[in-house]
């Protein structure tokens, strides 16, 4: 039988406001246990929350980034449940009533389709502080510092077929977040993080099978394999006989597994109810409309003015409009050289990318500058130097060994594009191969590649190749 | 001078008659004297009383003080106070000493009063008899075998016994004007959202409020100036201009409607009170005013009600109390699972337990529409009646409470006929309203008190009536023999 997988993200996002949801209290990652950590925090005996305004605005902010529905009142509601980092013993949330209604991201799949994605809903919430197991003799230790720090918990339909969908979709989410500075999106510091909801169906199938939800999973690589290992599994569970149980897995990176965590009798009742200390959210048009104001310019919308403007392809297009810096650093790259932007981006994107790959690092901490970049680029735009160069002088920057211009007069890289030059070294090599020059005359077109080679050999590679061609061609014609 | 109301110390002490140090020597005195009888403080601060009168005294010579500095106060054990134990009258928070100062008690202190001690309470304000408290019962300064009411009861025995001129209780369902009621004092429970809640150590968030006990309305109105005020710390708190609660204290009656609601005098209640009451209601005839009928029909929903909302926040709002970060923690937990349990069942008394297993069921999946659902829904119809009842009238009248006070140990194992005595007090919570009780006569002894509810934010109105009231009656001026 083929089956149909179908997924649903929902992403924790810390929110990156200076303080906590409630509270006063730094939010700084990385500070010593509990010195982060208030009154409020602490849950002392009668200290009441009071909410962060700017959390209120970034929430907002995020969901006209997707083009949801805002929601003028939401209500703030408690969680309960039992945890030793959890200090109330219940999480403020947004329940019933979200701040950020339906919505949705446009996301580009590699095949260079636009799939959209539908976003149920986007809420405020406190995160928890950490229970840490070991250096205690046995015993737990609790940071509360984490605990109380906004988090925007963004929930996707289940509009996702593939783990590259959901990897696709996460990757967007994560660019928007960053784009419109929301959230510093680091995931391993716990920033961004995500549960995977999975299930499986026969292909053509209108009902939804049985969904699992696997927690926590913090990296783009890990949600692939966790989806992967998680549909492998619920396949070959139903294709055996069994069925697929509700429930709560962990996914174990160590051994690329998912393992139950709890089911669904298991589950606690939250036992959900409005905050009685805290009023409902009331939020006004004026004060959403602020916000309007301040969008940067979405994703969505520097894809489409890169299209237009730069006359780029879709996916280049996405490509370079996905993250913030990267489409920033190709519009630099563009405004300081007269190269097209068809070339910039394919430097941008294939050369500089392949170096950033390779050095795991993003485009701002690039080793070149734009500027650098840019600086090449004029120099391939008025034929200082031919691609293959080109290729040399780049590597030679990555090396550290300076500007484009620096590189080409140290090497002495300059491209020759004298006529007369190379007319000579054209009937140099012809002179000194009257074999070859008789094959190729008598229809063995293809020594002319061994012609290319030689005039390159004896220019020391300077010689133009488009006018090498064109010299080649007319002097072989006799 | 113990027997001395506020605004009485307050002319003494400008007049330099008196100093802050002997006020306070005077009540340190009577308490030491008197408390072993009553049981009215969980914690009595002598050094530090006496060393804030002095700081008093000081200010005052120099030309610092405030209206109200030197005046000893005691604030109810479940007002935090700064490097105090906050007890809360529970095992739980025994050991507890609170890190900061409720800002109740940072206004009381900002005015420079004296802060005597901390009064006992049914545990974490659970209660209606002052008997669930771990330091054991408070008493009646009235008839000592009989209760004084609570969960205030360890404020209003203190105040009607003149241990102290005045303490803070607070009302979450009565938990002022009851203790007020059976021990012959003036209570104000204020409009929900004027006094801060921010350390106040929350029962139900939705209902608590805090307030005076006093011996006259007068003195109400003066400790109101300190207590109320918006408080950007408490999300509940009301942001408007609270002005003088003694400016109209001496209005006029004439004109006044009194809203009787034949509710508040049904079956149930006894008939030596409505007796008392009747006679209450002659003499507002006589200052000018009139008495209009009003209907509250869902009153007697509002206990019901209010025994799904108050339980349900509880259970929740007493969720911290695990033993991880502060408070009682069991003996050698055997894992996370033990020491919850076992903490939490031996910090926590009967009382406060039942509550908090009522309050998770009506929260619980399946049971919160048909419960909590529908009793917000009733609290809503509470609200609609008293807004109702004010078009018609200005203020509400009836009894506090349907009977005086009972003995101790008399309902200790009838819980339903102990929130019974809440039957007149709760709906004003629900509605969020404002309300005071304060002496209307004696029966067989015991003190009867008045009730007079308000629109929100007519304190002064209330206070007016009720100083009228005092101005021609002398029932707040007698005192417990114990």
């Amino acid at each position: 039988m083929e089956w149909e997988v179908v997924i649903g993200l929902e992403v924790h996002t810390q929110l990156a406001t200076k303080t906590k949801l409630f509270e006063g209290s730094a939010t700084a990652y990385g500070a010593a246990p509990n010195t982060q950590a208030g009154l409020l925090t602490l849950a002392m005996p009668g200290v009441l929350p009071v909410l962060n305004k700017e959390a209120v605005r970034m929430a907002v902010k995020f969901g006209l980034g997707v083009g949801a529905q805002i929601n003028y009142t939401s209500v703030f509601e408690r969680k309960n449940y039992f945890y030793p980092d959890l200090p109330k013993g219940y999480q403020i949330s947004q329940f019933v009533t979200p701040i950020v209604g339906c919505g949705h991201l446009d996301v580009t799949l590699e095949e260079g389709i636009t799939k959209r994605v539908g976003i149920t809903r986007a809420h405020l919430e406190e995160d928890a502080g950490k229970s840490l197991h070991e250096d205690f003799q046995g015993m737990s230790g609790i940071d509360l510092n984490r605990a109380g720090i906004p988090l925007l918990e963004i929930v996707s339909e289940p509009d996702l077929r593939s783990a590259k969908e959901a990897v696709a979709y996460l990757k967007v989410l994560h660019a928007l977040v960053r784009y419109l500075e929301i959230s510093d999106g680091n995931m391993q510091e716990g920033s961004f993080r995500c549960d995977v909801n999975v299930s499986v169906r026969p292909k053509g199938s209108e009902e939804f099978g049985t969904r699992t939800e696997t927690k926590n999973v913090n990296s783009f690589r890990f949600v692939e394999k966790a989806i992967h290992y998680e549909v492998a599994r619920q396949i070959a569970l139903i294709e055996s006989g069994g069925t697929v149980v509700q429930e709560t897995r962990l996914y174990d990176a160590d051994r690329d597994e998912t393992r139950s965590m709890r089911g669904k009798e298991e589950a606690n009742d939250y036992r959900y109810f409005p905050d009685p200390d805290l009023l409902p959210v009331v939020i006004d048009k004026d004060f959403v409309a602020a916000i309007q104001k301040t969008l940067p310019e979405l994703p969505v919308q520097k894809r489409e003015r890169f299209k237009s403007a730069y006359g780029l392809a879709e996916y280049d297009a996405s490509v370079l409009s996905a993250y913030r810096e990267l489409g920033d650093y190709f519009e630099e790259v563009v405004s300081l050289s007269s190269a097209s932007a068809k070339i910039c981006a394919n430097w941008v994107m294939v050369e500089l990318g392949a170096v950033l790959n390779k050095l795991n690092a993003d485009i701002t901490q690039s080793p070149i500058t734009a500027k650098q970049l840019a600086g090449l680029m004029q120099r391939i735009h008025d034929d200082t130097v031919s691609g293959k160069m080109a290729k040399t002088v780049f590597e030679a920057m990555v090396a550290g060994e300076g500007d484009a211009d620096a590189i080409i007069a140290a090497r002495g890289l300059r491209q020759v594009t004298d006529t007369a030059a190379i007319e000579k070294w054209v009937e140099d090599v012809l002179a000194a191969n009257p074999a070859q020059v008789a094959e190729y005359r008598s229809g063995k077109d293809r020594v002319f590649g061994f012609f290319v080679g030689q005039v390159m050999k004896i220019s020391k590679g300077q010689a133009n190749p488009q006018q090498l061609n064109e010299v080649l061609l007319q002097k072989l014609k006799g | 001078m113990h027997t001395k109301t506020v605004a009485e110390l307050m002319v003494d002490l400008r007049e330099k008659k008196i100093s802050s140090r002997e006020l306070t020597q005077c009540y340190l005195d009577r308490i030491n004297a008197h408390d072993s009888k009553l049981n009215s403080f969980i914690t009595v601060l002598t050094e530090a009383a006496l060393a804030a009168a002095t700081c008093a005294d000081k200010l005052r010579a120099q030309g610092k003080a405030q209206p109200l500095t030197g005046i000893p106060i005691a604030q109810k054990d479940l007002f935090c106070t700064k490097g105090i134990k906050t007890s809360c009258a529970s095992k739980m928070l025994d050991n507890f000493i609170s890190p900061y100062d409720a800002t109740v008690v940072r206004r009381c202190n900002e005015a420079g009063m004296v802060l005597l001690g901390k009064t006992n309470m049914d545990e974490f304000a659970m209660g209606s008899s002052n008997e669930n408290s771990f330091y054991g019962p408070t008493f009646n300064p009235w008839q000592i075998e009989c209760v004084p009411g609570g969960s205030s009861g360890g404020s209003a025995a203190a105040v009607a016994g003149r241990l102290v001129p005045l303490a803070t209780g607070t009302d979450t369902g009565g938990s002022i004007r009851q203790p007020a009621a059976f021990t012959g004092v003036t209570g104000l429970k204020p409009t929900y959202g004027s006094v801060s809640r921010y350390g106040l150590v929350a029962f139900a968030s939705s209902l608590d409020q805090g307030g005076p006990m006093t011996q006259t309305a007068e003195d109400a109105a003066i400790m109101m100036n300190v207590l109320a005020g918006f408080d950007p710390l408490d999300s509940t708190s009301i942001d408007r201009e609270y002005g003088d609660f003694t400016q109209d204290l001496n209005k006029s009656l004439k004109g006044l409607k009194i809203g009787i609601p034949d509710e508040y005098f049904a079956e149930g209640l006894d008939p030596a009170v409505a007796t008392l009451i009747q006679a209450a209601m002659k003499e507002y005839e006589k200052m000018g005013a009139t008495l209009v009928p009003v209907h509250l029909p869902n009153n007697a929903l509002a206990l019901p009600a209010y025994y799904i909302i108050a339980p349900a926040e509880c259970s929740s709002n007493l969720a911290r109390y695990d033993g991880v970060r502060y408070g009682h923690r069991c003996a050698d937990p055997k894992d996370l699972t033990d020491m919850y349990c076992r903490s939490r069942s031996e910090g926590f008394g009967a009382e406060v337990k039942r509550r908090i297993m009522v309050g998770t069921y009506v929260l619980s999946a399946g049971h919160y529409e048909a419960l909590y659902g529908k009793a917000r829904r009733v609290r809503r119809l509470i609200q609609e009646d008293f807004i109702t009842a004010f078009q018609s009238a200005d203020v509400i009248l009836g009894p506090t409470t349907p009977n005086v006070a009972f003995k101790k140990g008399e309902k200790v194992n009838d819980p339903v006929s102990m929130y019974l005595s809440d039957i007149y007090t709760v709906g004003v919570n629900l509605a969020g309203l404002p309300a005071l009780s304060i002496p209307a006569g004696f029966v067989k002894g015991l003190p009867v008190g008045m009730q007079l509810v308000g629109n929100y934010f007519s304190e002064n109105k209330l206070l007016n009536v009720a100083h009228q009231y005092q101005c021609v009656t002398d029932w707040h001026k007698r005192v417990p023999n114990f």
